[in-house]
């Protein structure tokens, strides 16, 4: 469906891998990106936190609006699913401390066994639920 | 102050980053994880790539006592293998195989497609506060 991009994928896991090294090296603090969206809604959110997420917002904006890309938006996807879609994800991420970013990138570069076991899982459970939402129910 | 400028470029790097990687665009990860159709391995290059950094560089970084701008480093203390772990990640998969983003693509979807970045990030948090209802740890 879309295109294999081996060199913009490796530049961009080792731009997302170096963002994650910064963080770790000048603030002390793991790159988790569920972590800090849960942390904006509790009242000793920090500063840092925002300015880490603006920045993530404005990187990723400017580099789509400047450099554009092939690949289509979705115009069509059901709002229901989108809504069950984003709440299973912050449920999940909330009661297991961590995403692709906090537990896939930051937790395996730290040895975690937690954050392994967990990428393994919502690896699986990922691949599963685009099989049945995609071939069985014909999402997107 | 130092520290949140180097956190607002950290965060801008990032976010280059998972533009580049097309890690932004929710059918290029479903093409990564619908392993049926014409399979797109593009993304399991960009955890390659970010896990080729983090592993040697975060060893490094830990081997220090203390970070550049911070007095200590803020790590996850928790070590067991419990019940809501196992069912976090499920359910996050879950969620991600079927909406197409996960919690960083989805930020970044407001300045790009916010239609779509703007309902689910709101879902997001009321999952995130309904498991706090549930008793997850902070």
């Amino acid at each position: 469906m879309t295109e294999f991009t081996p060199l913009s994928a490796v530049a961009g896991g080792l731009l997302i891998g170096l963002a994650a090294t910064a963080l770790l090296l000048f603030n002390g603090r793991i790159a988790g990106i569920s972590g800090l969206f849960h942390g904006l809604l509790h009242r000793d959110r920090q500063p840092w936190q925002i300015l880490f997420l603006a920045g993530l917002v404005v990187g990723a904006g400017s580099f789509h609006h400047l450099f554009g890309s092939d690949i289509p938006q979705r115009a069509d996807f059901p709002l229901v699913a989108l809504l069950g879609a984003g709440f299973l994800v912050g449920l999940g991420t909330r009661l297991g401390s961590g995403c692709t970013s906090g537990h896939g990138v930051c937790g395996i570069g730290r040895r975690s066994a937690r954050s392994v076991v967990a990428t393994a899982i919502f690896m699986v459970t990922a691949v599963l639920a685009t099989a049945v939402s995609r071939h069985w129910l014909g999402l997107y | 102050m130092l520290r949140n400028l180097s956190a607002l470029l950290a965060g801008v790097v990032f976010g280059i980053g998972l533009a580049l990687s097309g890690m932004v665009y929710p059918l290029k990860v479903l093409a990564f994880l619908d392993v049926s159709a014409a399979w797109d391995p593009s993304l399991a290059l960009v955890m390659l790539g970010a896990v080729a950094v983090t592993l040697p560089a975060f060893a490094l970084v830990l081997k220090r006592h203390q970070p550049l701008l911070a007095t200590r480093f803020y790590l996850p203390r928790t070590t067991d293998l419990d019940a809501r772990l196992i069912t976090g990640a499920a359910l996050f998969g879950i969620g991600w195989g079927i909406g197409g983003y996960c919690p960083g693509p989805a930020l970044a979807a407001l300045g790009i497609h916010w239609q779509e970045g703007l309902p689910f990030l709101a879902a997001v948090a009321a999952g995130g506060l309904v498991a706090d209802r549930l008793g997850a740890r902070h």
